[in-house]
């Protein structure tokens, strides 16, 4: 049974193995379309690959050099990822963004090792940010912990500059994405005076009856939430179960897509959570996206997520990867792209306003800069808040910025305690 | 035909007792280890050693490891995944507390720390068994998970809670971290499941393998007949977490690189390394390898046809894997209940005597 399995796939191994055409840009697209965190998965990788569609149908490709996408599903599960990074980084793939912190925990060392950037936006480690230490690794345009300090920040709006003495609780995925923040928050409790109290849930995340009945009985006056999949929606309608204030309960950027809050009803209404980049789909790029790729019929999936804040998280991704590899052929001033030279593209990127207006996107994320020594971007965000009668999250702040101070010492702490570990010598930076 | 055994006697009780009594079958097994010893690392690139063969090899230690316990002395285990864990985490504070420590010690060690551990979680078996002691161990799959995400020094106070693998080298060359080339993790894997799969073949044969099935088949009978429970149960309980330990620690340092207790140890692994002792054969070594085989190769291999040979979109295929391999396990069940190994056994009965059957 061995050996014939071994054979079978010795032979499928032959027929994948077909060398693909030499110009071609690979982005290997890690997505999941199963399991319990498919809700955010689909939008996501849809809206990557509509992307990558949209440029290969509009413009002929990237400066004429067509995009392949090579999905490979990972179901959220470290093993496959790593499963599916072995198969799809001999193909020729330039930029890996699975999608899960978890995953990207994994790919840290072997892609580092391997040469290959990954771009773990708005996940992921977030002392990657720190480029010495992490050449390969980017996780532009913010980080979690600039996502805890942005939360901190706008509570600190709403209180009038004072939360001495307040109560805020985390509610976290017990996973290795979830416990990222918990160090951020304590160190701003130490400024602020507030008291942090945390509340875990294992993995999916379906039953959280008992974490939110502990809430009700603690009162805490914010709640914070990292979670992700179908732990989201669960967290939201207990909430509302428990007639906790919604609008004193702010969600990560991993937890604010419509999939979150429609469950909920109107239970959902005031529910706030961050954002990297603007909801909606009142853009220039949605006429070309149904243009050349939904009305074509060419579209990922179902076609039915466009506008959605993960489909339009995922097309950012998209894009960033492919203004990275634009980046990269005008200073190396070649078309045939190496994993190498997109990393020297992501180093230089720099996106401005009037770069995301001529990509049909104006005002749509933060303008940011990655250099040598910083892969974390500019670290900004914004606050958007559910409307469950007009089902649309309504951004209701302008673009917040993380505490510096506390998050620069935080990364620069924990990067050396990395290097140290594994007997890295950071480069230095000019 | 495939067996030609005339001429093949055995003169000497040793020589009737041995592992491999058919000639023929003997030396396709030897041309088989030289084949996966000295060409196979040659041959393998990264992707089937990280994807295919390291962890087929890690599986097949955890699979042997659980055959022990619950094949061969009857004790029905859903705590692996946690063992495991004690495996990997043992693994990851020794590798760091004493970095100059050979890798082999190392993982040697950790199975012996979770042997430690086995037998403090298989004492209820001296009270209670069948579903009961099902129920206990998975009290320590799920006491074991949490333990390591509540108590920071398991995991040296990292902020995440994940445990990555330094590098470590034997005779100079790395074996463990991201710059190993890949025939190094594979030969180390199957150096160590080269030796305890024959460890345990030989453990199972001999006086302690036969007081844990006579405690299988009848614990009150083998009581009667002199054999220890506690004895018997309790070097099951060692022995088995013995290996899951080292399956753990193989799985963390060789193969994963880095992992995060409840993703890599949940409960879903006690399942599947449950589900392959199950299909390979209960009681038997080679069904051990034969489980883990199936487990782990099939939906890899049914992902490479439906996705990367008939192109079908990824999603369709996973769920199609799911119905596939679920629909398998429950056919196999029905026509060989007694798995792989047994169906391999008929074959080879049959093989025998083809073409010419009485």
């Amino acid at each position: 049974m061995r050996l014939k399995t071994t054979l079978a796939t010795a032979a499928i191994a032959t027929v994948m193995g077909v060398a693909p055409a030499m110009a071609d840009l690979v982005f290997p697209g890690l997505s999941y379309r199963t399991g319990p965190y498919a809700p955010n998965g689909i939008p996501f990788a849809d809206g990557y690959a509509d992307y990558m569609t949209l440029i290969n149908e509009r413009d002929g490709g990237l400066e004429g050099v067509k995009i392949k996408l090579i999905e490979c599903e990972t179901g959220y599960n470290t093993e496959k990822g790593v499963e599916c990074y072995e198969s799809t980084k001999g193909e020729g793939s330039l930029i890996y963004q699975p999608l899960s912190t978890g995953i990207t925990y994994q790919l840290i060392p072997k892609a580092t090792a391997d040469n290959i950037p990954v771009h773990s936006m708005g996940y992921g480690r977030t002392s990657a940010a720190d480029g010495t230490v992490f050449p390969w690794i980017f996780n532009y345009p913010a980080t979690y912990w600039d996502g805890a300090s942005i939360a901190i920040n706008h509570i600190l709006d709403l209180e009038g500059g004072n939360i001495n003495g307040k109560k805020i609780s985390l509610v976290y995925h017990n996973s290795a994405y979830g416990k990222e923040p918990i160090r951020t928050l304590e160190e701003l409790g130490k400024k602020h005076g507030y008291q942090l109290t945390l509340y875990p849930v294992d993995h999916p995340g379906q039953e959280q009856k008992a974490t939110w009945l502990q809430i009700r009985r603690d009162r805490p006056d914010y709640v914070l939430m990292w979670g992700w999949g179908v732990m989201n929606s669960v967290a939201v309608q207990e909430a509302a179960n428990i007639r906790f204030p919604m609008d004193h309960f702010i969600g990560v950027w991993w937890s604010g897509s419509e999939n979150d809050v429609l469950p909920a009803g109107d239970g959902a209404n005031g529910y706030k959570a961050l954002a990297l980049a603007n909801p909606g789909s009142d853009y220039p790029i949605y006429a070309d996206l149904k243009k050349y790729v939904h009305d074509a019929g060419k579209a990922a999936g179902d076609g039915s997520h466009a506008g959605e804040v993960l489909y339009n998280r995922g097309m950012y991704a998209a894009l960033l990867a492919v203004e990275a590899a634009r980046k990269a052929m005008e200073i190396h001033n070649t078309k045939d792209l190496t994993p190498a030279m997109i990393r020297d593209g992501m180093e230089a990127l720099e996106i401005t306003n009037e770069t995301m207006t001529n990509l049909g996107l104006p005002d749509f994320g933060p303008e940011f800069k990655v250099t040598c020594a910083n892969h974390g971007g500019s670290g900004l965000g914004k606050v958007q808040q559910w409307d469950a009668s007009a089902k649309e999250w309504k951004v209701i702040t302008d673009w917040i910025a993380a505490d510096r101070e506390v998050i620069d010492a935080l990364i620069k702490e924990d990067a050396e305690a990395y290097a140290k570990e594994n007997n890295i010598t950071p480069r230095t930076c000019e | 035909m495939l067996y030609r055994e005339a001429g093949d006697f055995k003169t000497s009780y040793a020589a009737d007792q041995q592992t491999f009594p058919i000639k023929s079958e003997r030396y396709l097994f030897w041309a088989f280890m030289a084949f996966t010893f000295l060409v196979v690392p040659f041959i393998a690139d990264d992707y089937w050693v990280n994807s295919i063969l390291v962890p087929l090899l890690v599986w097949s230690m955890v699979a042997l490891g659980l055959n022990i316990l619950t094949g061969y002395c009857g004790q029905v285990s859903l705590g692996t995944g946690g063992f495991m864990a004690v495996g990997a985490f043992a693994c990851y504070k020794l590798m760091t507390g004493f970095p100059e420590l050979n890798i082999f010690i190392v993982i040697l060690l950790s199975g012996a720390v979770t042997a430690g551990v086995g037998v403090l979680f298989g004492l209820p078996s001296l009270r209670i068994k069948g579903f009961y002691l099902a129920v206990a161990t998975l009290a320590a799959q799920f006491f074991l998970v949490w333990m390591f995400n509540k108590f920071a020094w398991f995991y040296n106070y990292s902020a995440s809670g994940q445990i990555t693998a330094p590098t470590r080298t034997v005779f100079g060359i790395e074996v463990t971290g991201p710059s190993a080339p890949p025939w190094a993790a594979y030969l180390a894997c199957l150096v160590l499941v080269f030796v305890f799969a024959w460890v345990a073949r030989n453990l199972t044969r001999g006086r302690i393998g036969r007081s844990w099935m006579a405690m299988r088949d009848m614990d009150i009978a083998a009581e009667i007949m002199g054999v220890s429970p506690l004895y018997a149960k309790l070097s099951a309980f060692a022995i088995s977490s013995f290996y899951i330990g080292m399956g753990g620690a193989m799985l963390f340092s060789l193969y994963l690189g880095a992992a995060e207790v409840t993703e890599a140890f949940g409960i879903e692994k006690s399942f599947s390394a449950l589900f392959m002792v199950i299909i390979g054969g209960l009681g038997s070594i080679l069904g051990s390898f034969l489980g883990a085989a199936f487990i782990v190769l099939f939906p890899v291999l049914l992902k490479n046809i439906m996705v990367g040979y008939f192109g079908w979109p990824t999603d369709l295929a996973a769920h199609f894997q799911i119905m596939i391999v679920g629909g398998l396990i429950i056919f196999f069940l029905i026509v060989e209940p007694h798995g792989l190994a047994q169906l391999w056994r008929l074959t080879k009965e049959k093989l025998r005597l083809w073409p010419f059957p009485y």
